[in-house]
């Protein structure tokens, strides 16, 4: 034991809380990948840590804000991005980061993030999207293709799924991107270029769900899954989001499908006092003289 | 070492090397660095480790070139390369 000690610690450990360690995902699921991907895009940003807030839902994803190490917030379920709302706008200099999963995201928390997009509010969402509901035991979510099997769907899913690029892109975000979790690299080139990027960005990481979803659908292990998503895959940078639909075990397109410049929910917000209240309007956030 | 084409300046290229660290009981036996590691490295080994998987272990101690996606891909946080200082050229 005093042996292992005395070897180098792991790199990420740094930013991993190692009391919480082992997590609670699967062997095989991608969650983690996911995450080693962002620790890494965290560590390539130019921005003090100490002002990095990771804020999570509930599911399986949900779980990430209680692994990072940074000021991190576990809240009620679909509810992180009003709570990432709240956080940026009584503190402006915080980068937001909202991590979690596709049914936290666009089911429960759907309205939330229509609106937060249409206002433009300066945060960063990474959708981890598995196709079910994996905590409670892989029940149809929005984002579950047709005809693929779920608990609550056992002779197949017949409800039309979200495109979340789609969503967003209609909605207003002005960063999203789609990779796999197996694009390591590129998923984590889209998470700088998201969390840089000023506004609503979003970023969806296709994950391979072992225990519920590849065992109902007979798929093979997350391995095997993990393997078709990467090489059915097409990389097509700036794809019309209207034919990003996910097809079940079908090839889907990823890549970098949005990215343009809109004023931000405080930009807007000063610019309109600005221009009712005249000169005696104090602007609002992203200087430290308010206060 | 396998190449698709000469490269011009292969006299002054080096190809670095990386010394592979494995926490083995923290390893939950996913198969993704074995199954991705460009230079097939690494390896499942017959070994349990205290939760009862098996952890890899490293075949082919010389052949990391330390590219650090194993590192990248582990979704435990469980195996980390460090760069060794000796370098080889290509040509050999």
């Amino acid at each position: 034991m005093n042996k292992e000690r005395l070897k180098p610690e792991h790199p990420m450990e740094a930013l991993l809380r190692m009391d919480r360690m082992p997590h609670i995902w699967c062997p095989t699921c991608g969650i983690g990948t996911a995450v080693s991907c962002f620790i890494t895009a965290l560590e390539k940003i130019d921005y003090p840590l100490d002002k990095v807030v990771v804020v999570s839902g509930i599911g399986c994803t949900g779980r990430v804000a209680g692994y990072v190490k940074l000021d991190s917030f576990h809240t009620t379920h679909g509810r992180p991005i009003p709570f990432a709302t709240g956080l940026k706008l009584g503190n402006p200099e915080l980068k937001v980061v909202v991590f979690s999963g596709d049914g936290d995201i666009v089911a429960i928390g759907g309205n939330h993030f229509i609106h937060a997009a249409r206002r433009n509010i300066d945060i960063t969402v990474i959708c981890v999207n598995n196709f079910n509901y994996a905590m409670t035991g892989g029940q149809v979510a929005p984002t579950t293709p047709l005809t693929a099997l779920a608990t609550t769907s056992p002779y197949g899913c017949f409800e039309t799924p979200f495109s979340i690029p789609y969503l967003a892109d209609s909605c207003g975000a002005v960063y999203v991107a789609r990779w796999t979790a197996l694009h390591i690299r590129r998923l984590t080139k889209s998470m700088v270029e998201a969390l840089n990027k000023p506004g609503f960005s979003v970023v969806e990481v296709i994950c391979p769900c072992s225990t519920l979803y590849a065992r109902r659908n007979k798929l093979g292990t997350g391995l095997d899954l993990m393997k078709f998503y990467h090489e059915s895959s097409v990389i097509k940078h700036g794809a019309d989001t209207r034919e990003l639909d996910i097809e079940f075990q079908k090839p889907m397109v990823v890549g970098k499908f949005v990215d343009r410049e809109r004023p931000t929910f405080l930009e807007s917000w000063n610019a309109q006092m600005k221009k009712a209240l005249g000169e005696k309007f104090q602007p609002y956030g992203g200087s430290n003289e308010h206060d | 070492m396998k190449l698709w084409r000469t490269p011009l300046d292969i006299d002054r290229l080096k190809i670095p090397h990386g010394e592979l660290h494995i926490i083995k009981d923290r390893c939950k036996g996913c198969g993704f660095c074995v199954e991705y590691c460009p230079r097939e490295v690494l390896e499942l080994s017959d070994e349990f480790n205290i939760k009862g998987y098996h952890p890899p272990y490293v075949k082919d101690e010389e052949g990391c070139a330390d590219c650090r996606l194993c590192e990248a891909i582990c979704p435990e946080f469980a195996i980390f390369v460090t760069t060794k200082e000796e370098v080889e050229s290509v040509e050999s």
